[in-house]
């Protein structure tokens, strides 16, 4: 069943993924196609399936129950619960090749932010020291914290480790990234310092995966949203559009909610 | 005045005569610790794979350290001795007191061990292991480099309260002709008959070595400290 990989294939391809918690069904079939270059944005209540949708994409923590994940046109063979040496290292590929960051930034606290962002580098693409360091300088004095190298991440700011986690995603040159709330866990203040590192990173043409309550975010940046409701994917469409005029009646009733509360703080922090 | 002098001057004559008895003890001391030392590396071992094998998703390796947690938790260090050294040559394995001491005491410490860090373990949240999964490293990368030494830096005072048990438990080898600590106090009683001095003598020098482990303990978890 396996399929060619071909120059047409989208860069990820999710077909009917299925995943249940015990007798709670969280995803009920979710298709979707990402293109390079594309940045989509994924929103819904908390609770809908969004976040299980990123990660399953990893395959992190979780593999789907049932349907097919491909990723540059080749099949993801992972098989529910039991993982072969084979389909382990084939994961850790796949991984390596798509960049995640999460809500909690989940730096590793025993490191220095400079230890954080070349481990994989070292340990899973084997670079030469000197090279991963050097690389791993450079990207931290790209988002300004070239002066933290040395510190422990519990010495950063919220929004600061968020930006470490971001880079240490992309020391891996990652052909896609996940973004998994990263927002939500930020002091107000410091959302819109993480806000514009991914604006930057979308308009370097970076393929992003983003699951937001940002709607500010969704608008301006994403080329297009997915609205998950209880499992499934209502509608999606550009986001231009889908925001401003969706079509689905579920759709209009969570952006009203959404945009009653946060309209304000998300629309500043762009 | 001449009684103060008369006292002192027993006192003098007392601590002379336990004197002679010092290099002994320190021999008998550094057997103890030699064994404390092998006992602790053993069963940090155990337990390291014990918890790393019970927290496995492989029913063929979850089960085995159940059972060996189940089975040392559960029955007397003692009779856990005397199945290594007096049970095990009746199988045709004959192991020196001192070897079989150190393979039992160590296996009996090392289910307390796995339990200690398999606690470790379940402190450390799951998004340190994902976000080291999410880069593409493998389990033993992730649990080498990203968990264990953060597991480390919380057991230290548990590992601890383990090693001043395990080097007070050497005195259990006293009852497989180990001639540690404990049991060269009691041949001296033997031919001395003095159990209140020698007795007392063997407690302080074992209140001396628990002392010194745990500074070390309390200057290493110091050391480690540093990034919170």
């Amino acid at each position: 069943m396996q399929q060619q990989p071909s120059t047409h294939a989208p860069l990820l391809d999710l077909h009917q993924l299925r995943k249940s918690f015990g007798s709670h069904e969280v995803l009920k079939g979710v298709s979707l196609q990402v293109t390079a270059g594309e940045v989509i944005a994924i929103i819904g209540a908390s609770g809908s399936g969004k976040s299980t949708s990123a990660a399953l994409c990893e395959s992190v923590g979780n593999v789907p129950d049932s349907g097919t994940l491909q990723f540059q046109g080749k099949a993801v063979d992972y098989h529910p619960r039991r993982l072969s040496w084979r389909r382990a290292a084939q994961l850790r590929n796949l991984r390596s090749q798509i960049g995640m960051v999460f809500q909690n930034y989940n730096l590793w606290p025993h490191k220095t932010v400079l230890e954080n962002v070349i481990e994989a580098p070292l340990k899973v693409k084997h670079q030469p020291r000197a090279h991963a360091l050097e690389r791993g300088k450079e990207l931290l004095a790209s988002i300004g914290l070239a002066d933290k190298q040395n510190s422990y991440p519990s010495r950063l700011s919220g929004g600061q480790q968020q930006r470490v986690a971001i880079v240490r995603a992309l020391a891996m040159e990652p052909k896609l990234m996940l973004f998994d709330e990263v927002t939500s866990a930020l002091d107000p203040e410091l959302v819109g310092e993480v806000l514009d590192l991914m604006r930057a990173l979308a308009e370097r043409g970076m393929t992003m995966l983003v699951v937001t309550h940002e709607i500010g975010f969704a608008r301006h940046v994403s080329t297009r949203t997915v609205f998950i409701d209880q499992g499934e994917i209502a509608e999606q469409g550009p986001s231009g559009q889908l925001l401003s005029a969706p079509a689905n009646e579920r759709t209009r009733q969570f952006l009203r909610r959404v945009l009653h509360n946060n309209t304000a703080s998300s629309d500043l922090a762009l | 005045m001449n009684e103060t002098s008369d006292l002192s001057e027993r006192i003098l004559a007392y601590l002379q005569w336990l004197s002679a008895y010092l290099p002994g003890f320190a021999h008998a001391c550094l057997i103890a610790l030699q064994i404390a030392f092998a006992t602790i590396l053993l069963s940090w071992l155990c337990g390291l794979v014990g918890a790393l094998a019970k927290t496995s998703s492989y029913r063929l390796l979850r089960w085995p350290a159940e059972f060996y947690i189940w089975f040392m938790r559960g029955t007397p260090t003692l009779i856990q001795i005397f199945i290594v050294y007096f049970g095990l040559p009746q199988m045709g394995m004959r192991l020196s007191p001192f070897v079989a001491g150190v393979i039992a005491l160590g296996l009996s410490s090392g289910a307390y061990v796995a339990e200690i860090v398999r606690a470790g373990l379940k402190a450390i949240p799951r998004g340190q292991f994902e976000s080291a999964q999410a880069l593409g490293m493998s389990y033993s990368q992730t649990m080498r480099d990203i968990i264990l030494p953060q597991v480390t830096r919380i057991i230290v005072p548990a590992l601890t309260n383990e090693a001043i048990n395990t080097l007070k438990n050497t005195s259990l080898l006293s009852t497989i002709t180990v001639v540690e600590l404990t049991l060269y106090t009691q041949t001296l009683i033997a031919a001395t008959f003095k159990p209140f001095d020698f007795y007392i003598v063997a407690a302080l020098l074992y209140l001396l070595m628990t002392t010194l482990l745990s500074w070390f303990a309390n200057w290493f978890e110091k050391r480690n400290a540093f990034y919170h």
